[in-house]
């Protein structure tokens, strides 16, 4: 690509508060004029990323070049973008005017092009006859236009914009998404959105950047983020999905939910354990059993407005999440069918847990932070390094965060069909992936216990 | 007709009034006789007031002086501890956990330390650092007692800002130090000025720390000047009309202070409708 087609480049950016990382290894280019999207849940690190743009935090690992300078140690006043703030950020004591005009002031510009300027992009947010009016009299939607309008008279070639609309109600988010993207495309300069609401992400990017836990998840088109996730947090996070474990058998044949299907990807191996993503919508359930690839029992069937949302239970036990047209009466029977191109399969990030760990004694092991009975292991001795491993249902969670061996909380879950597929951090920050039936909630607080001939140990550390 | 209960409460209430207000009606009301001794009334006159200003007493000349000193030196002690006390209450602000805890806790220590002590430990400092003693160590002593006081009234107009809008105008191009000025400050100056009244009116009545630092050459502000005047036996006679007129321009300044925001809000209310 062209250099001179990027604006911003940012290169291996890390940030951590009180030594928890925030951003890891974070690399972006913005191509001069688009729409880019930062999109996640909060926490991500997606507001963080946007104030080191903006300057008003300091990476501390990596750089951030705009126009193929380094501006990493640049005070926010001398870089050459302006922010729209969450919550408006307004100058309580200076009427409309003078908000619009205060960069403008500070630059020096002379008045009547001021004057000028401060009216030209007024009627660009549709706030022409407000000139005079005190910012505090104003509602929410007619302050974020003088806070858009604030930041655009500065004619910046990037434009910031965190959160804007989550302050607006519904209806009055849905006209400013498109007055934005209309806003971006007569402007033509180079939007970037932090946002965590997906499908304003979908509906004015060009680029979506997902983002979790302080790193990129996938960049992409939103047709591409949307059809095509790279891995289960895309999947789950972007729309409605069902995810399911598979077995990829061959190239362009893929076993999930006790069938096979046909599908379109090749490179992951034969009899290869993955993940795959069906959207609700791509699922074509019908009464006639003949035409189907696998039949199941409608569970449930609830009307949504354009469509009805169905959980049917297939045959082989896996609950399926279906969206269509038509309503099917729930205890019915129902053909099911997915077509090739509707399977999109992604690689598994581990098939069960690894962790480092030490032999403590002959019969514990350290990993993960505690000390874990394990039984006598030939051949280990106190002081071996080793490596551990457990599978997923192999983990106990505990109701009494006290009992078990250790204990953490639910950072992540994910309903595959028929299980449910949790991330649990503990107290020292590792990440146990656990498959349960149990319902839990989202930051419950558990105990976690594997027996000790679950664990497989070997050891790792070189021969005394 | 009045219940037994309503009339009590009523009579509580302007007891309440009468007895804390008696005082300073007293001397009023006998700033306008000659008599040398409180409570003798010989006749309505303002010759205690041409006194008080023509300096024809000898001793209220000295007594003007030390009004003078006084205002002089709460003037600067408060306009130097308002600069000061918002500069810090900012820095407090932008700290964070146990850091901001400890600070918040170091400047309420004055607050709640006896005078005395505050004027003993100021005393042997000077003595200590051979400062010699006079306007600059008092002037020096009400900073440090009344810097506190500003710190206390800026810090709740800190959190009430949009945190943001600091940030704001850093992004728009101003400097910090513009941003301080255009932004940080205006939205800061309603706490800024109930911080300076505050730290005036407590350098205006200050005994205990004057005391210690004013030294013996000679320096008087009004409650040394009452202190020492009353030790020599009687007070001045012109002490009385000053008092009525010091209390009356305080009524005055809150008169006007409590119309003004009472307006305001009338303003506001009528503005939210």
């Amino acid at each position: 690509m062209n250099p001179n087609e990027i604006i911003i480049n940012i290169e291996h950016l890390s940030k951590s508060f009180n030594g928890k990382k925030v951003l890891d290894d974070i690399n972006l280019y913005v191509k001069r004029g688009e729409f880019i999207t930062l999109l996640g849940p909060s926490g991500c690190g997606k507001t963080t990323l946007l104030r080191q743009i903006a300057g008003f935090l300091q990476p501390d690992e990596g750089v951030i070049t705009m126009d193929g300078k380094d501006i990493s140690q640049v005070p926010p006043h001398k870089r050459k973008l302006n922010t729209v703030f969450q919550r408006y950020a307004l100058f309580p004591h200076l009427d409309v005017y003078d908000n619009v005009a205060f960069g403008l002031k500070l630059a020096k510009v002379p008045e009547d092009e001021i004057a000028a300027r401060v009216k030209k992009y007024l009627k660009l947010v549709s706030m022409s006859d407000y000139e005079d009016r005190d910012v505090n009299t104003l509602s929410g939607g007619q302050q974020q236009r003088i806070a858009i309008a604030r930041a655009l008279v500065n004619q910046p070639s990037v434009l910031l914009l965190d959160e804007p609309l989550s302050a607006l109600d519904l209806k009055m988010r849905k006209d400013m998404q498109i007055e934005l993207k209309e806003m971006h495309q007569k402007l033509g300069i180079t939007f970037i959105y932090v946002t965590h609401d997906q499908e304003e992400a979908l509906t004015l990017s060009d680029t979506v950047v997902v983002m979790n836990e302080g790193r990129i998840q996938q960049i992409g088109t939103p047709t591409d983020i949307y059809n095509e996730p790279r891995n289960e947090f895309v999947a789950d996070f972007i729309g409605e999905s069902n995810i399911l474990n598979a077995t990829m058998l061959c190239d362009r044949k893929v076993s999930f939910i006790g069938h096979d299907f046909d599908c379109v990807d090749e490179g992951f191996g034969e009899n290869a354990p993955v993940d795959v993503v069906v959207r609700p919508e791509d699922i074509y359930i019908m009464k006639n059993l003949n035409g189907a690839q696998f039949t199941g029992t409608v569970k449930s069937c609830i009307f949504k407005g354009v469509h009805y949302e169905m959980f049917v239970n297939t045959d082989s036990g896996n609950e399926l999440m279906i969206q269509d047209y038509n309503a099917f009466e729930v205890g019915s029977t129902v053909g099911m069918l997915i077509r090739p191109e509707d399977i999109q399969v992604m690689r598994k990030a581990c098939t069960c847990n690894v962790f480092d760990g030490v032999m403590t004694s002959d019969e514990t092991v350290e990993v993960f932070g505690v000390e874990l009975e394990c039984g006598a292991r030939e051949g280990l001795s106190k002081g071996d390094e080793v490596s551990v491993e457990f599978d997923f249902d192999k983990v106990e969670l505990l109701d009494n965060k006290e009992d078990g061996a250790e204990h953490g909380f639910v950072s992540f879950i994910l309903y595959k069909g028929d299980r449910y597929h949790l991330t649990v951090t503990t107290d020292g920050g590792y990440k146990i992936l656990v498959d349960t039936n149990e319902v839990w909630d989202k930051l419950d607080l558990v105990g976690i216990s594997i027996r000790p001939e679950d664990l497989r140990i070997s050891r790792t550390g070189k021969e005394e | 007709m009045m219940s037994a209960r309503k009339i009590i409460s009523k009579a509580y209430l302007w007891m309440i009034l009468a007895i804390l207000y008696a005082p300073i009606i007293f001397i009023a009301v006998f700033s306008f006789t000659k008599a040398k001794s409180l409570g003798n009334w010989t006749g309505f006159t303002f010759d205690l007031y041409t006194s008080l200003f023509t300096g024809a007493n000898p001793a209220s000349a000295s007594l003007l002086e030390a009004l003078q000193s006084t205002l002089i030196i709460a003037l600067v002690a408060s306009v130097v501890s308002t600069a000061l006390g918002t500069l810090a209450a900012i820095g407090i602000y932008n700290l964070h956990g146990r850091r901001k805890a400890t600070i918040e806790f170091l400047n309420n220590i004055p607050l709640l330390n006896p005078d005395i002590i505050t004027g003993v430990s100021l005393f042997l400092l000077f003595v200590f650092l051979h400062v010699s003693k006079g306007y600059v160590t008092v002037i020096l002593a009400h900073i440090t007692f009344c810097t506190p006081y500003v710190v206390l009234n800026v810090l709740p107009k800190l959190a009430q800002l949009n945190p943001n809008i600091y940030e704001a105008a850093l992004d728009l191009g101003a400097t910090p130090m513009q941003a301080l000025r255009k932004v940080l400050i205006p939205q800061l100056r309603p706490g800024m000025f109930s911080g300076f009244v505050l730290a005036f009116t407590m350098s205006l009545d200050d005994f205990a720390v004057t005391y210690f630092t004013a030294g013996s050459a000679g320096l008087q502000t009004l409650s040394t000047y009452i202190y020492a005047d009353a030790r020599k036996g009687g007070l001045t006679p012109e002490l009385k009309p000053l008092m009525t007129i010091i209390f009356l321009l305080i009524l005055v300044v809150l008169a006007v202070v409590n119309v003004k925001a009472f307006k305001k809000n009338k303003n506001k209310n009528k503005e939210n409708r």
